[in-house]
């Protein structure tokens, strides 16, 4: 029992970063009908850019704070991240207008494989460290209750709480400001959007800049686990089934779906695993999701989709 | 003045129906295909056939199947590479299980392995579509990573998780040295090319193409979407899983399963759509222009680099590669979102006036 919590526990502290990523996917998705592909490559640029600078930057100033350091370097790969969404609004999407859905998902294929050359090409293509200070030692918990207790990783747990407070931001935004409504108003339709003023390619930019910044806070959490490297990219691979499987289109979707992928995967990978060889996470979250999709086509809390001749 | 058809009257159905209904075309193609079979055999380098020929020739296969699934009938797959591995280590099986087995037949097996692994994947398609479909074929992807890892059983129980063939032979003839394996592959693109060509221009083409452009539409005027999405699933993983076995057979010698990683269904996917969606003519300039650029910029961009006077290293060129890439993409998506094919055509278009503009 105590192991079963502990792995039902890691699942959903895995979760929880899955739905952060795909968060990203959900906020572009909803503002403007792209499927946004870079987004993993938006993880591991931004995670890149804040390694990279938490290392140049003492060097350059001579600070010596680990926190001041991170700080600004933080802030430097959010410009940085800012300055990618505008030239991605600039440079692509405003010459896509009206064209098929699937025309855009290639597009930001071919935006993937720019910015995974760019960030290699800035930043290099080694492994780089993110320390922001996150502790590496489990604790044990419930101890009197289960026998062993449960093994609690700290660092999944802080991560999991930073994810928490992103989404509840994230869902403030949206909600309270008139910034977050412009946004809602252009995902439900983007004509009656125009007509009542919202310039739409300045939400474009807005949108882009979230996604950007949820993508950095993803990659410092992933990249303080697992380092910075070019494999950070399939961590977006790993949260699309979360994306399906809570809807394209639906905030709470990503989350709850992140949620049920990363328990899934991890008792997956437990209980079956060991019978078929195991290493069965990766497709088991697909298959997984797509079991839902085949009861619910568009997701738990997508919207329901109308066809009309 | 060259490409001008008037004074060619078609008096049969045959002659109104016929694949290229002008002659200048059918001038064009056996020009074309004695050039193939016949000249750039003689004039090519070992270099020529093993670099860019081979690769260019099997990309083009695989990029027909991906097409016929993807433009033609308008089911976003990004799980190609799949197909592809299904197909080689099918063949790979039944080349190496069954004593004697000859190599067309057991690559044609490793086809219909394919095929029946993608009326398996392509069952989602029934309920599920566009983007979410989209991402639900990378399950097909990621499962046929994990199986051909995992299951030893698949590999022949070879222990280092790489399989090979050698000694590859058509009735009596080798297929070793660089100029049998490029008229082997022209042999199975040129048959298939015309096979789906045909295809696409029947009843089941027009099919495809109408679930393709509304779907609701189509079922309402009795198209069942069944019978067509899974017949599109089960035609394009056939060509697709052909290509497979060519690619592990003729091209690799060698392989593991990376070699069919998601990376293999982005790029098939990039050909479709550079070439042309919808377009049989696309998926040969698609595969050419994927083939080659990756070559053409490995030469270029160090030797523009020295002109400046910089060094440039080896990853380097790999992510410049990767930049202009992911730019070319994006650009030709801007420009031309029709892809090639409609550039060719609106060339023949001008042909047909030329030298007077109008």
């Amino acid at each position: 029992m105590g192991f079963f919590l502990e792995t039902l526990l890691g699942g959903l502290m895995a979760g929880m970063l899955y739905s952060l990523v795909a968060l990203g996917f959900v906020l572009i998705f909803k503002a403007s009908g792209v499927f946004n592909f870079a987004q993993g490559a938006m993880v591991l640029f931004g995670a890149l850019a804040m390694a990279r600078f938490a290392e140049w930057i003492p060097g350059w100033t001579g600070i010596e704070s680990k926190l001041v350091a991170n700080v600004a370097a933080f802030m430097v790969a959010g410009a940085i991240m800012f300055a990618v969404a505008w030239l991605v609004e600039r440079l692509v999407l405003r010459h896509l207008v009206n064209q098929e859905a699937a025309t855009l998902l290639m597009a930001t294929l071919g935006i993937a494989y720019f910015l995974e050359g760019v960030g290699q090409t800035l930043f290099g293509s080694n492994i780089y460290k993110i320390d922001i200070g996150m502790p590496k030692d489990p604790v044990i918990a419930f101890d009197q209750v289960f026998e062993g207790g449960i093994l609690i990783n700290k660092e999944d747990l802080i991560a999991a709480l930073i994810a928490a407070a992103l989404v509840a931001l994230l869902t403030v935004f949206f909600q309270k400001t008139s910034t977050g409504r412009a946004l809602r108003a252009v995902a439900d339709d983007h004509q009656a959007a125009q007509s009542i003023g919202i310039p739409l390619s300045r939400i474009w930019v807005i949108v882009w800049c979230v996604a950007g910044i949820v993508a950095l806070v993803a990659g410092m959490i992933w990249g303080s686990k697992l380092g910075v490297q070019f494999s950070l990219t399939t961590v977006a691979l790993r949260a699309l089934p979360v994306l399906i499987l809570g809807g394209l289109t639906s905030v709470p979707g990503a989350i709850i779906g992140g949620l049920i992928i990363g328990v899934g995967e991890k008792l997956s990978e437990v209980y079956i695993g060991p019978l078929v060889g195991g290493g069965i996470e990766i497709w088991f979250a697909y298959v997984l999701a797509l079991g839902f999709l085949l009861i619910r086509p568009q997701g738990l809390f997508g919207e329901k989709i109308i066809d009309r001749v | 003045m060259l490409y001008r058809e008037n004074g060619q009257f078609k008096t049969s159905y045959r002659a109104d129906q016929q694949i290229f209904p002008i002659q200048q075309d059918r001038i064009f193609i056996g020009l074309l295909l004695a050039v193939a079979f016949v000249v750039v055999p003689g004039l090519a380098s070992d270099y020529l056939f093993r670099a860019i020929l081979i690769p260019f020739l099997i990309m083009a296969l695989a990029a027909l199947g991906v097409n016929i699934l993807v433009g033609y009938c308008g089911q976003i797959s990004l799980g190609s590479g799949a197909f592809m591995a299904v197909g080689a280590y099918g063949a790979y099986n039944f080349f190496v299980r069954i004593p004697g087995m000859p190599l067309v037949p057991a690559i044609l097996l490793g086809g219909l392995c394919a095929t029946a692994f993608g009326i398996l994947f392509g069952l989602p398609s029934l309920r599920v579509k566009g983007l979410y479909l989209a991402v639900a074929t990378l399950a097909a992807q990621f499962f046929s990573d994990w199986m051909f890892l995992r299951v030893k059983w698949l590999l022949n129980d070879s222990p280092s998780g790489s399989v090979g063939v050698t000694n590859l032979q058509v009735l009596g003839w080798p297929i070793d040295s660089a100029a049998s394996r490029y008229w082997f592959c022209l042999v199975f693109l040129v048959v298939m090319a015309l096979l789906a060509k045909n295809l696409v221009r029947s009843a089941i083409g027009r099919e495809w193409m109408a679930i393709r452009d509304m779907d609701v539409a189509a079922a309402v005027i009795g198209i069942r979407p069944m019978y067509a999405k899974l017949s599109a699933f089960a035609v394009s993983s056939f060509v697709v899983g052909v290509a497979g076995a060519l690619w592990a057979f003729v091209y690799l010698g060698t392989w593991e399963p990376a070699a069919f990683s998601v990376d293999l269904s982005f790029r098939l996917l990039f050909m479709v759509i550079i070439g042309g969606l919808g377009s049989i003519m696309g998926a040969f300039f698609g595969a050419a222009f994927i083939v080659v650029l990756p070559i053409v910029l490995n030469q270029v961009l160090p030797l523009l680099a020295s002109l400046v006077g910089v060094e440039f290293s080896t990853t380097a060129v790999s992510h410049a590669e990767l930049m202009i890439f992911g730019a070319l993409i994006v650009w030709f998506l801007a420009v031309e979102p029709h892809g090639l094919a409609r550039l060719w055509s609106t060339g023949k278009q001008k042909l047909r006036l030329w030298p007077f503009p109008h």
